[in-house]
C-alpha cells in the first residue's frame, strides 16, 4: 500500500506547494492578449514584454535597489550586534541574562501594531522618517530577537572547552574569539544572516508606514501598492513578483539545509 | 568567572538598547496613548487626556467587535489547519525516498515567497475573470464565475487558505524536527511486537509528537495575530469589514485616519492577547530552552 | 619544571561548598594524582589552578611565582582536557603549533618543535589531518602533544584516558608513564580510576567531597588507608568490610565472622562496647585449611578470570569476596572456611584507621 500512497502524497504536496506560484509566474510571460483571455490560457507564449514594462514603467529596479540596500545593511549590523549578545548569553553566568532572553522572546511575539504608532513618532522626532537610517534601524531592532535566538543555538553547540584551551595556549579573550570562536561559528552566523536577510527583504508593515515616497520604497511596498485602481496590470505585477522572489528562492534552494536547521533550531529539544 | 560575567553587560548593551528603544518603550507609549485623544500627524493639536473613554468606545464599537471576531476566527482556523497540513507534510518528509530533497525544497518555496507577492498571487488566482480558482471550479463555463473576494465568507476562507498555504511549511519544519527525535528503535521494537503502520502512528508517533505539535500550534497562533500583508493586499479589510482583522483595523485607525489615541487602545488590546499567549508558550516550552551559559 | 604549592583554596557554587580549604604541594618533577569519585571537586580544583575558574580564597604558587591572580595564558602551564578540546578547524600540525604561534615564536622554530613533538608521540603521518579524521587514541595524543610542545612548568591532566576503550587505556597509561620519565615533568593528574592512580603516581591525593582524605605514595595508600573512604575506594575488587565490636579476649566479633585483633588494638580502645569496622582485602583472605576460621560460609559464585579466581562467599546473610589462585579447588555451592593473612587486617573506629 505504501508504494502506492507515497508517490500520490509526493505529487499532492508538490502540486499544492508549487502550482499557485507557477501559475502566477507563467502570467508574466503571457502576451497581453493571453493575459486577458477568458477562460484563462495555460501555456504562455514567452513574451518578455511585461518584464520590460515593469522595469521601465513601474520603476522595478528602484525598488530592488532599495530592498537590497536596506536588507544588506540590516543583516550586517543585526548579526554583529546579535552575535555579541548571543555569545554573552551562552558563555556567561548571570541571573539577569535569563531575564534578557525572556524579554527578547516576549518582544518578538508582539504584533507590529502594538509598537507602530510610537515607533513612527520616534523616527519622526529623529528626522528619519522616509529615509534609509530610519527603516534600517527599525529593522535591526525587530530582527534582533530572531538573530540572537538562532545564533545562541549555534553558539551553544560550540564546546566552551575549546575556548578554554585557547586561553591556556596563550590567547587573550579577544584573540580566542577571533581565531577560534568566529571560524567555528561561521556556519551558524551565515545561517542567521540568511534568515535575517529574508526577513528584511520581505517585511511590509513598517516599510509601508515608514517609507512613504516611491524613490525610497522597498519591493514589498512597491508590489503591494502596484498601481491600478480599475484594471490591475497583472502582467507587470507577475513579472515584478517573479523578479522580487527570485533571490529568495535562490537563497532557499541553495541553502535549504541550513535554513531548515536554523528554523527548527531550538524548537524541539532532542 | 565573576570578572568576566560583568563584561557580559557590554556584549548585551547594543541589542538591549535597540530593543528597549523600539519595542519596550513603544509598548509603554502605546499603553499611555490609549488614554489620550490625539491625531498622529497633527501634533500641534496637542493631546487630550480622556481616561478610559477610548476603551469604553472600543467596547461598543461594532466594527471593533466584529474585528475581534474575525481575528479570532482567522487565528483559530489558520493555526489549526497549518499544524494539520504541516504535520502531514512532515510525516511525508520523514520517510526516506528518492527525491526527498526536492520535495523539501518544494515545501519551502511558499515560505520563501514574500508575503505581499503571495498575496497578489492569490488575488490573481481568485480573480473573478482570469483566476485559476474559477477555472478549476467552473471550467470553461465563464457565466458561473464568481468573485470570491467580494463575498464575506468566501473572502475569509480565501485569506485563511492563503495564510495556510504560505506558512504550513514552517509548521512542517517544527513537526519534522520533532519527528526526527523519535528514535528508530522504538519503531523497530513495535515492529517486533507486531504493530502495523497505523498502530505505530497512533501509539508511538502521535504521543511523542505532542510537544512539537503544541509548539507549532503556539508559534502559528501567535504569528496569526500578526497577519496584515494578506489583508492589505487581498481585501483591504473588506468586503464590508468581513476580513477586518484587528491589526489591520488598528493600522487604519492610526495611519489612515490618524486616530493614534483610539488606535493605540486597539493596539494595546491585541498586545495583551499576544502577551497572554506568549507567556503561556514560555510556560509550556520555555524553561529548559532558556538556559544561558549552557555551553559550559 | 617547577613545584606547585596550593594553599587554603576554597570554592563554593552559591551555597554549596565544593572545595573546602585545601592545601597541598607537588614537588618539582613529581607525578601527583588527584584521585576521587565524580563530584568530589577534583576537576574544579584543577581548573582553579589553571585559572579557568576563580577560587573563593587561597593562593597558588608555581615555582617561585604566585599565579592565582594571573590569566591562564600567563601561568606557564598546560592543560589536557577530558574531551581533548582540539581545534576542529585546524590540522594536527596547526593544533600543535597554535600555542607557539599565538605567543609569537619564529616560524622555523615552530616547524622544528612540531616535527619533534609529532615524532615523540607517533603523530608524524597525521600532521595534515583534521581532528575529526582521527581515532580517539590519536586525538588524545594530539592533546598531549599540544601540552608538551611548549615545555611549560606544570602539566595539568583532566581525566585524559576516560574516553578511551579499555585496551587503549592500558597502552596510553604506559605511554604517559614513559613521557613523564623522559620529560621529568611536574604533573598534576586528575582521575577517578584508582588503577591509573596506582600505576602512574609518585604521590596520590585522595579527595572526597572537596576535602583531602589522604596523601601518600601509592603503596602507602593501598596498604595503610587512613579512613573507610580511602580503604573502600582504592583496590579492586573492593575491600571487604564488617562491623562489630571487640570482646574482652581481644576477639573481634562481627555478624558472621571473628578475627583475632588482640595484637593490633591500641590500649586506649575499650574492649566490649566500642563499635569497630574491620577491613580485609580480597587477596588477603585465604582458605583456612585447619585451625580457626574467621569466616565460614558457602561459595555462591566463582568468577574465573583465567589469571585469578574471584570467589563470592555467602555467610549468614552477607557476602565476602576472596581472590584465589586459578587452581583453587572451589566450586559454587561448596562449603568454605576463610581466614585473614597475617598482618593484613585493617581496623577502623568512627571511620578512621586505628592500630597497626
Amino acid at each position: 500500500m505504501k508504494t502506492f500512497l507515497l508517490p500520490l502524497a509526493v505529487a499532492a504536496v508538490g502540486i499544492y506547494s508549487l502550482l499557485p506560484f507557477l501559475w502566477f509566474v507563467l502570467a508574466s510571460w503571457k502576451s497581453p492578449a493571453q493575459l486577458t483571455a477568458i477562460p484563462p490560457v495555460i501555456v504562455p507564449e514567452f513574451h518578455w514584454g511585461f518584464y520590460r514594462s515593469a522595469i521601465v514603467n513601474y520603476g522595478l529596479l528602484g525598488y530592488i535597489e532599495n530592498s537590497a540596500i536596506v536588507a544588506a545593511a540590516t543583516t550586517v549590523v543585526s548579526i554583529a550586534i546579535g552575535a555579541l549578545a548571543a555569545y554573552a548569553l551562552t558563555r556567561f553566568h548571570a541571573a539577569w541574562l535569563r531575564w534578557y532572553l525572556l524579554v527578547l522572546l516576549c518582544v518578538s511575539m508582539f504584533p507590529q501594531i502594538a509598537v507602530a504608532g510610537p515607533v513612527w513618532r520616534i523616527l519622526d522626532a529623529l528626522g528619519w522618517l522616509n529615509r534609509y537610517p530610519g527603516i534600517i534601524v527599525a529593522y535591526i531592532s525587530f530582527s534582533l530577537p530572531l538573530a540572537i535566538w538562532i545564533l545562541s543555538t549555534f553558539f551553544k553547540e560550540l564546546p566552551y572547552e575549546i575556548e578554554e584551551a585557547a586561553l591556556v595556549d596563550g590567547c587573550t579573550r579577544a584573540q580566542a574569539l577571533r581565531r577560534i570562536v568566529l571560524p567555528l561559528a561561521a556556519p551558524g552566523i551565515f545561517t542567521a544572516a540568511i534568515l535575517v536577510f529574508i526577513y528584511a527583504w520581505n517585511e511590509f508593515f513598517f516599510a509601508l508606514i515608514i517609507l512613504t515616497s516611491p524613490p525610497l520604497q522597498t519591493l514589498p511596498v512597491g508590489i503591494a501598492l502596484f498601481p491600478g485602481e480599475y484594471t490591475i496590470p497583472w502582467g507587470e505585477l507577475a513579472a515584478a513578483s517573479a523578479i522580487a522572489t527570485l533571490p529568495l528562492i535562490a537563497l532557499t534552494l541553495l541553502f535549504q539545509r541550513r535554513i531548515v536547521r536554523g528554523l527548527s533550531a531550538g524548537a524541539v529539544k532532542g | 568567572m565573576k570578572r568576566a560575567d560583568r563584561a557580559a553587560v557590554w556584549f548585551v548593551l547594543p541589542s538591549l538598547f535597540l530593543v528597549a528603544l523600539f519595542s519596550i518603550y513603544p509598548i509603554c507609549a502605546s499603553v499611555r496613548l490609549g488614554f489620550y485623544r490625539t491625531i498622529l500627524m497633527l501634533p500641534w493639536l496637542g493631546e487630550k487626556f480622556v481616561g478610559l473613554e477610548n476603551y469604553a468606545d472600543l467596547a461598543t464599537d461594532a466594527v471593533a467587535l466584529q474585528s475581534l471576531g474575525v481575528t479570532l476566527l482567522f487565528v483559530g482556523a489558520s493555526a489549526t489547519m497549518e499544524v494539520l497540513v504541516g504535520a502531514g507534510m512532515a510525516l511525508l518528509l520523514n520517510e526516506s525516498f528518492r527525491g526527498r530533497g526536492l520535495v523539501r525544497a518544494a515545501v519551502l518555496v511558499p515560505w520563501a515567497i514574500p508575503t505581499v507577492v503571495s498575496s497578489q498571487m492569490w488575488r490573481y488566482i481568485f480573480n473573478d475573470r482570469y483566476g485559476l480558482f474559477n477555472f478549476l471550479v467552473f471550467g470553461r463555463d465563464t457565466s458561473r464565475y464568481i468573485a470570491p473576494l467580494a463575498e464575506p465568507w468566501l473572502a475569509r476562507a480565501a485569506i485563511i487558505f492563503a495564510d495556510v498555504w504560505k506558512t504550513s511549511s514552517f509548521a512542517a519544519l517544527i513537526v519534522l524536527a520533532g519527528l526526527q527525535t523519535i528514535p528508530d528503535e522504538l519503531y523497530e521494537a513495535a515492529e517486533v511486537d507486531g504493530a502495523g503502520a497505523w498502530q505505530k502512528l497512533r501509539r508511538i508517533t502521535l504521543p511523542l509528537l505532542k510537544p512539537a505539535l503544541l509548539l507549532a500550534l503556539l508559534f502559528r497562533t501567535i504569528d496569526a495575530f500578526k497577519v496584515f500583508d494578506l489583508v492589505f493586499v487581498m481585501t483591504q479589510g473588506g468586503p464590508a469589514d468581513a476580513t477586518n482583522v484587528l491589526q489591520f483595523y488598528g493600522y487604519k485607525k492610526i495611519f489612515a485616519e490618524g486616530m493614534i489615541g483610539y488606535g493605540s487602545a486597539i493596539a494595546v488590546g491585541v498586545f495583551l492577547i499576544s502577551l497572554a499567549l506568549a507567556l503561556l508558550y514560555i510556560r509550556l516550552i520555555g524553561a529548559r530552552v532558556l538556559e544561558p551559559g549552557a555551553a559550559r | 619544571m617547577a613545584s606547585l604549592t596550593v594553599q587554603n583554596i576554597s570554592k563554593s557554587f552559591g551555597q554549596a561548598g565544593v572545595i573546602k580549604n585545601l592545601s597541598f604541594e607537588v614537588r618539582d618533577g613529581e607525578f601527583c594524582v588527584l584521585l576521587g569519585p565524580s563530584g568530589c571537586g577534583k576537576t574544579t580544583l584543577l581548573r582553579i589552578i589553571a585559572g579557568l575558574e576563580e577560587a573563593s580564597g587561597g593562593t597558588i604558587v608555581i615555582g617561585d611565582r604566585r599565579v592565582d591572580t594571573l590569566a591562564p595564558r600567563d601561568r606557564d602551564l598546560a592543560f589536557v582536557f577530558q574531551t581533548y578540546a582540539l581545534y576542529p578547524h585546524l590540522t594536527v600540525a596547526e593544533n600543535l603549533a597554535f600555542t607557539l604561534e599565538v605567543r609569537g615564536a619564529a616560524r622555523a622554530e615552530i616547524r622544528r618543535r612540531v616535527d619533534e613533538t609529532a615524532k615523540t608521540l607517533g603523530l608524524d603521518g597525521l600532521l595534515a589531518r583534521k581532528p575529526r579524521e582521527l581515532s580517539g587514541g590519536q586525538r588524545q595524543r594530539v592533546a598531549v602533544g599540544r601540552a608538551i610542545i611548549r615545555h611549560p612548568k606544570l602539566f595539568l591532566f583532566d581525566e585524559p584516558l576516560s574516553n578511551l576503550d579499555a585496551a587503549l587505556r592500558g597502552e596510553m597509561r604506559v605511554e604517559l608513564a614513559r613521557l613523564h620519565k623522559r620529560l621529568g615533568a611536574t604533573i598534576l593528574y586528575v582521575t577517578h580510576d584508582q588503577a591509573e592512580a596506582m600505576t602512574l603516581a609518585d604521590k596520590i591525593i585522595v579527595l572526597d567531597r572537596g576535602a583531602i582524605q589522604q596523601t601518600g605514595a601509592p603503596a602507602e595508600i593501598y596498604h595503610a588507608p587512613a579512613n573507610l573512604f580511602v580503604a573502600g575506594f582504592v583496590g579492586s575488587p573492593r575491600m571487604n568490610f564488617a562491623e562489630g565490636a571487640v570482646n574482652g579476649a581481644g576477639l573481634f566479633i562481627g555478624e558472621d565472622c571473628r578475627f583475632d585483633v588482640s595484637e593490633m588494638l591500641p590500649d586506649n580502645v575499650k574492649r566490649g562496647d566500642t563499635p569497630l569496622t574491620i577491613g580485609i582485602r580480597p587477596e588477603d583472605l585465604t582458605i583456612a585449611a585447619d585451625g580457626p576460621a574467621a569466616i565460614e560460609g558457602r561459595v555462591e559464585i566463582v568468577e574465573d578470570l583465567g589469571s585469578d579466581k574471584f570467589v563470592h562467599v555467602a555467610s549468614a546473610g552477607r557476602g565476602w569476596v576472596a581472590r584465589m589462585a586459578p587452581e583453587a579447588p572451589l566450586k559454587p555451592g561448596g562449603a568454605v572456611r576463610l581466614r585473614a593473612a597475617d598482618g593484613k587486617l585493617h581496623i577502623f573506629h568512627s571511620g578512621r584507621r586505628i592500630g597497626r
